[in-house]
């Protein structure tokens, strides 16, 4: 089976059009735990990495880059070897969903803009972009390269 | 009491994302995640608001932390990217990439200023 666009709910995949079925509370509350654990996750790490006005926002820019490494590794794990029901909606939508997060990289950007930090914010910028999307590439093609 | 604000927004947030999500995606039969992208531009919004405002650190840890952190997303948006790119949509994923930072800067930003407006 190849791994569907996209990793929340991709109603191509005819098992997860079954998730259209009008109440599926078991689906939320995975969701909803599992966005918990994130955010407590992310916030901790924003605790523990705090960035001066105009400097590089590292707790961000670390936890969008670590989620994106594994949502790669987890995709294929959910398609090729855990199949169990709701194991996507736990740790895909709600543990990765809740952990890496775009409001708060969109507004880093801007405080390190107003703070007159435009290189940090441009830097900041491309770099959690290509370092998102080349860690999803690394963590689906490594766990393919494990599980194939 | 600041963890359990994160928790409160967090346990709302994310699965409101993937309502959004599937209510979106189920609208359109196009590879495009519209889905994605409207749940991170209404967030960035709605964070701008909460930035713009007089501080208030429950609010934040509740509504930005814990809300806005959960509703909107990163993993998804970067690993959609992706897939868009290996599938061949190669507009698609450079779409997603420019609209998506463009009108959430753009909303981010927009709600920062009605929120100063207001508060003056």
């Amino acid at each position: 089976m190849r791994e569907p666009i996209d990793s929340d709910v991709d109603l191509h995949v005819p098992a997860e059009r079954a998730e259209l079925r009008p109440t599926p509370f078991p689906v939320l509350a995975a969701i909803s735990a599992g966005g918990v654990l994130g955010a407590l996750g992310r916030y901790g790490i924003s605790v523990a990495l705090p960035h001066p006005p105009g400097g590089f926002p590292w707790s961000t820019f670390l936890v969008n880059v670590s989620g994106c490494l594994l949502i790669g590794v987890l995709m294929v794990l959910v398609t090729e070897v855990w199949t169990a029901k709701l194991l996507r909606p736990f740790l895909g939508v709600g543990v990765l969903g809740g952990y890496t997060t775009f409001s708060t990289y969109v507004l880093d950007i801007h405080q390190a803009m107003i703070a007159g930090s435009a290189d940090i914010a441009l830097i900041y910028l491309a770099a959690t972009l290509v370092g998102s999307v080349l860690a999803a590439w690394a963590g689906m093609t490594f766990t393919a390269w494990l599980v194939r | 009491m600041t963890a359990l604000l994160v928790v409160l927004g967090a346990a709302v947030g994310a699965p409101l994302r993937y309502l959004t999500d599937r209510f979106i995606q189920s609208r359109h039969d196009s590879v495009f995640p519209w889905g994605t992208m409207a749940v991170n531009v209404a967030g960035s919004f709605v964070l701008g608001l909460v930035v713009g405002l007089p501080a208030s650190g429950p609010v934040t840890a509740l509504v930005g932390t814990g809300f806005c952190g959960a509703l909107t997303t990163y993993s998804t948006f970067s690993y959609e990217t992706l897939r868009l790119t290996q599938e061949g949509f190669r507009f698609y994923a450079a779409a997603n990439i420019t609209a998506s930072i463009v009108a959430g800067l753009g909303a981010g930003v927009l709600g920062l200023m009605i929120a100063q407006a207001l508060t003056g």
